[in-house]
């Protein structure tokens, strides 16, 4: 994994406005940056704002405040059409509900091929289709299906159709909004499998976002974990699993089950109690160690490293 | 009927009319729920989980459902061959059920309070106060806060975990029997799901009901249950107590759901995931359903279905590989690795 960033993300910030006086900071003043050829997850329970943060970036909103660069270039602001393309080309999105997120009249050629089309990607009717059979083979399908419709695959068949068509166009970056939760845990692992294999080939740079954080634990390199908008930890997977340090992170990480009943009659929950940090300081994102980052106050800070430091001497 | 068992269920089928043929979803399902004990049924999504318990509730869609063939016993009645009338005194009062989905099982143009008392009011005769009183008891029950002015309000003021808390109370209101809980915490986040876990938990061993608990989630089957059945396109095809299906699973299968979930230890490059799909339960095939995903099928797992064989007095497993003439097959490498992995767990925490 190299080091070059491919999308640094600052100080973003989606707002959503709900009648006069109420707005819902959905996303809140994001920093963090995904290096290219990684895979990086997003956790964090419903309302956290981690799909907001994959559909700012992507351009599905329009983000209220903050930039994100990709490659070095602002993707948020006015753009031409041009420019549009262009970036559309190098991010592509894979949805959460394989169901609705492809068009039910449309065929699986032309659901796949939309993407070539609109980018010109093919010269005749011969090649388009040549990509498209090749396309369908290389997520696990076979060219008999590019003439059928949605309806007539499974949800694991589905989502690999929605790989499929966020692959037409070559992009480098891809954010997967939570691309197994609607599936059945041992076609899960297929779909996980094929991820992780196209990553492999092609180079392909991930923006992972789910709450199963074992599977997130598994594919990721790194974890950011999100609450109420704002990231409160960022570690490398490995770390931020044997070592937590923020509260909600341990508390997150004492509530997932895992399949081993002698452990589960021994688990000890962890409640979050946002109240136990001191609010009359503004809480800041700081590297407690190396590639490791936690939302605390200078007195946190103090404590985190040092605990920090204890685990590693011992 | 045994002695100290609430629920048996004998060799239960059941179909559903289609269009394209008769959809054959249960295929002999055999099981018996005790006093008192929490027994999940694992599968994926059209293993007839669902389906199963919809039977056992006589809540198979009409007119395109129907048991086919069994018995499900229950106080030594057979209610699978019960008028509907007489269901209605079963269903909600003995027998209750909490949806996967807390917010369309509700009725959204109902106070939460009255929904919860609905119960009350039909089976056990409650006055309106009386109702009253004990909707207020019951919303403690399951941790709601301030329940005297909660009740008043409606689905959509409450959260998530929260309504399926409400779900929770109005299916305990009668003292149930028996509890089915379909998929109750698949909706919720990890942290409410423990909350919701622990209160069930809680509340068994308070009211004492016996607990069917269908999920596709083995983390959580391995927080709440006592025993677990696997199923597998219609059947049954490993259920045993939840150490010995966990520790020493079985069926090929059985491994494959265990292999395909990642450990939070495990850093190995690839799942083990099970190669292709479900059958098509409209032309289910001739022997063993699995045989066609599963890489340790022998010949005849192609001609005739396995029969149940014994592992131990409470662990059966459906597949020939038990069978005294079988070759001797190890469980994956990525299944033995997770369970040894699992002894670690418990020394430590020790």
């Amino acid at each position: 994994m190299s080091q070059e960033k491919l999308l640094e993300i600052k100080n973003l910030k989606q707002h959503f406005k709900l009648g006069r006086n109420n707005v819902v900071k959905a996303v809140d003043g994001l920093t963090f940056d995904i290096y290219k050829g990684e895979t990086f997850g997003l956790v964090g329970e419903s309302g956290c704002g981690k799909s907001t943060t994959g559909r700012s970036i992507i351009r599905l909103y329009n983000s209220t405040d903050g930039e994100v660069l990709f490659k070095g270039e602002n993707v948020q602001g006015k753009k031409n059409k041009s420019e549009l393309k262009k970036f559309n080309r190098q991010m592509q999105m894979i949805f959460q509900d394989p169901y609705s997120s492809l068009n039910p009249r449309m065929t699986v050629m032309d659901i796949i091929a939309e993407g070539i089309d609109i980018h010109g990607l093919a010269k005749n009717a011969e090649e388009r289709k040549a990509k498209v059979y090749e396309l369908l083979e290389t997520v696990g399908l076979n060219k008999e299906h590019a003439n059928r419709y949605p309806h007539e695959f499974s949800g694991g068949q589905r989502q690999r159709l929605g790989i499929a068509r966020a692959l037409a166009v070559d992009p480098e970056f891809i954010i997967a909004d939570e691309p197994i939760s609607a599936l059945d845990v041992s076609i899960q692992a297929q779909v996980v499998n094929l991820m992780k294999q196209l990553q492999k080939e092609k180079g392909l740079t991930y923006l992972f976002i789910a709450h199963d954080l074992s599977m997130v634990k598994y594919i990721s390199d790194r974890i950011g974990v999100m609450y109420f908008g704002k990231l409160v930890e960022l570690a490398d997977a490995e770390e931020l699993y044997k070592n937590p340090v923020h509260p909600y992170t341990r508390s997150l990480l004492s509530a997932i089950p895992l399949p081993d009943p002698i452990y589960e009659r021994n688990r000890k929950r962890i409640v979050y109690d946002p109240s136990q940090h001191d609010t009359s300081e503004e809480p800041e994102f700081r590297e407690i160690g190396p590639r490791h980052w936690v939302l605390c106050t200078s007195k946190e800070f103090e404590e985190y490293k040092k605990e920090k430091q204890n685990t590693v001497t011992n | 009927m045994k002695k100290d068992n609430i629920l048996e269920v004998n060799d239960l089928k059941v179909s559903f009319k289609t269009h394209s043929g008769e959809v054959q979803a249960v295929r002999g399902v055999s099981f018996d729920l005790k006093k008192g004990e929490t027994l999940a049924i694992v599968g994926e999504s059209g293993s007839g989980k669902s389906v199963t318990t919809k039977a056992l509730m006589g809540l198979l869609p009409q007119p395109h459902g129907f048991v086919k063939e069994g018995s499900i016993l229950f106080d030594d009645k057979d209610i699978t061959k019960l008028k509907e009338k007489n269901m209605q005194a079963i269903r909600g009062k003995e027998m209750a059920m909490i949806f996967q989905d807390p917010m369309t099982s509700l009725n959204p143009t109902m106070k939460v309070g009255t929904q919860i008392m609905e119960g009350l009011l039909k089976h056990q005769n409650l006055g309106k106060e009386e109702a009253k009183i004990k909707a207020i008891e019951l919303m403690n029950l399951v941790q709601i806060p301030n329940p005297e002015s909660r009740m008043k309000q409606y689905p959509h003021q409450f959260s998530g975990g929260m309504r399926q808390r409400v779900v929770i109370a109005m299916a305990l209101a009668c003292n149930p029997r028996v509890l089915i809980a379909d998929e109750p915490t698949t909706a919720l986040d990890v942290t409410i799901q423990a909350q919701i876990l622990e209160l069930m938990k809680d509340i068994q061993k308070k009211v004492d009901t016996s607990i069917i608990f269908i999920t596709h989630d083995l983390g959580v089957v391995a927080n709440v249950a006592d025993r677990v059945a696997v199923m597998y396109a219609g059947k049954i095809v490993e259920i045993g107590t939840v150490d010995e299906v966990f520790y020493n699973p079985k069926h090929p299968y059985t491994w494959g759901l265990l292999g395909s979930m990642p450990t939070l230890e495990s850093d190995e490059e690839e799942l083990f995931a099970i190669p292709g799909t479900p059958p098509d339960l409209i032309a289910p095939p001739k022997g063993d359903a699995f045989a066609a995903r599963n890489k340790f099928a022998l010949e005849i797992d192609f001609v005739e279905q396995p029969p149940m064989f014994k592992v131990s007095d409470t662990h059966y497993a459906a597949t020939w590989l038990l069978h005294e003439d079988a070759p001797k097959v190890e469980p994956p490498e990525s299944v033995k690795k997770r369970i040894e992995s699992m002894d670690h767990s418990e020394e430590a925490t020790r």
